[in-house]
């Protein structure tokens, strides 16, 4: 647990200290939300019906971007070869990679929604579905840029052929996710939201195994 | 200096047997075979592109041979496959934006699992009072001494270096062939792929590898 820690950290200082990928992240978020409403026009009622599409897109386009850091450094410097000599498996390596880049590109997403949810007219309920179906869909979303990260560290062009490969992935997460605004708001249960969170605890579990027998084979 | 009170090394050993490695379809080695026991050194000499860094990403397990067997000997069948080695390539493996004294820190944490005295550890890599500068400050040839302080700080039977002495000067160079005699005479083991000498006091093999790149 201690090693496992010790990459969270490592992570998380990196991050912040070069906080403007962090910032840059935020930003692209927030800019797409900030703009809907002067692209659609002041209709308050259009514009909070298109607020989960908005919102999720902006998340995941946002997420696509900073994927491929989760590896690609690592791979660079020769910390990625000598994380296959520590005392825990790889899989946990990436476990531990995975939960400080959901920190650095999950978390921001979730605390800059209050700005989205003014800038879109969302009400009361409408934020905290948006809260809760961030909070319970960017970890899948997280997960499967992992494996694309891994599959494609050992390519030259990697930033290209991965957002190809997550895609088909992420689509699942983005319908759910923008779905469980629309089931609450005609009634419906929060089966969407259940979903979403089966879909992630499914990924992140599985998403360290696939991306470190990934990262196996691209050292060679 | 170096600290020559530290008890021995556990026994291990390093046998390879018809060993046939080849990388992005090209045959790098075939049919290598030789077995090296607790306190010996092998350096491994040839000229570029004749397969001394492929031999040791194979002895370090990141690549999987063609053909041939690697055996580890004396491993404690029970504790992490890897935790017997260190591999010092030419990448450092540092990072910028991280302190020194965190790079290494951070190693420790992955590498040993239990706490170490990172300050003795850097002042013996002549990082003594870098400690606190950022790594990506670092020159090339300080940046080297910090790879190599993971040798010092994380005590591990095997040692597998690529080019130990690249970047670092004369003391650097001398400083690194005491390293390695200290480890052998501890019971470790060392490969140690190199174009230039390195003066090592303790058992030394050479390995002359072909330059054929076929």
């Amino acid at each position: 647990m201690k090693a496992m820690g010790a990459i969270i950290v490592r992570d998380l200082r990196l991050g912040l200290r070069q906080g403007g990928d962090l910032l840059t992240l935020v930003l692209f978020f927030v800019i797409v939300g900030v703009l809907m409403p002067f692209a659609v026009g002041p209709d308050r009622p259009l514009l909070a019906q298109l607020a989960p599409a908005v919102i999720w897109v902006a998340a995941l386009l946002a997420q696509l971007l900073f994927n491929e850091r989760l590896f690609r450094g690592d791979f660079d410097d020769g910390s990625l070869a000598v994380f296959r000599h520590a005392t825990i498996p790889l899989e946990m390596v990436v476990a531990a990679k995975l939960v400080a880049h959901w920190l650095l590109t999950g978390l921001p997403l979730i605390a800059a929604m209050p700005i989205l949810a003014l800038m879109l007219g969302l009400d009361g309920q409408g934020f905290w579905l948006a809260v809760c179906s961030l909070a319970l869909g960017t970890p899948a979303l997280a997960a499967f840029g992992a494996i694309g990260a891994a599959v494609t560290v050992g390519l030259k062009r990697g930033g290209l052929v991965a957002p190809v490969l997550v895609l088909p992935l992420s689509l699942p997460v983005l319908i759910f996710g923008a779905g469980a605004f629309d089931l609450a708001r005609l009634g419906g249960s929060s089966q969407a939201l259940l979903l979403l969170g089966a879909l992630s605890l499914l990924s992140v579990t599985l998403a360290p195994f696939a991306a470190a027998l990934a990262l196996r084979i691209s050292g060679e | 200096m170096i600290n020559e009170g530290l008890s021995r090394m556990p026994e291990t050993g390093l046998g390879v047997s018809a060993l046939a490695l080849s990388r992005g379809g090209r045959d790098i080695l075939a049919g290598l075979s030789f077995s090296l026991e607790a306190g010996t050194a092998l350096m491994l000499r040839g000229p570029n592109g004749a397969g001394k860094s492929t031999l040791l990403m194979a002895l370090a397990g990141l690549l999987n041979p063609d053909a041939g067997q690697i055996d580890h000997a004396g491993i404690d069948p029970e504790a992490p496959k890897y935790g017997h080695l260190h591999y010092v390539a030419h990448a450092p493996a540092t990072k910028s934006g991280l302190s020194v004294a965190e790079n290494l820190k951070f190693w420790v944490d992955l590498l040993a699992g239990t706490p170490v005295d990172i300050e003795a550890a850097l002042s013996e890599a002549g990082l003594g009072d870098l400690g606190s500068i950022d790594a990506g400050l670092l020159s090339a040839g300080q940046t080297r001494r910090l790879a190599l302080a993971r040798l010092i700080a994380i005590r591990r039977p095997l040692w597998l270096l690529d080019e130990p002495t690249s970047a670092l000067d004369t003391a650097g160079a001398a400083w690194v062939g005491a390293l390695i005699s200290n480890h052998l005479r501890q019971g470790g083991l060392a490969v140690i792929a190199t174009h230039l000498d390195i003066a090592v006091d303790g058992n030394v093999k050479t390995l002359a590898l072909g330059g054929q790149i076929q």
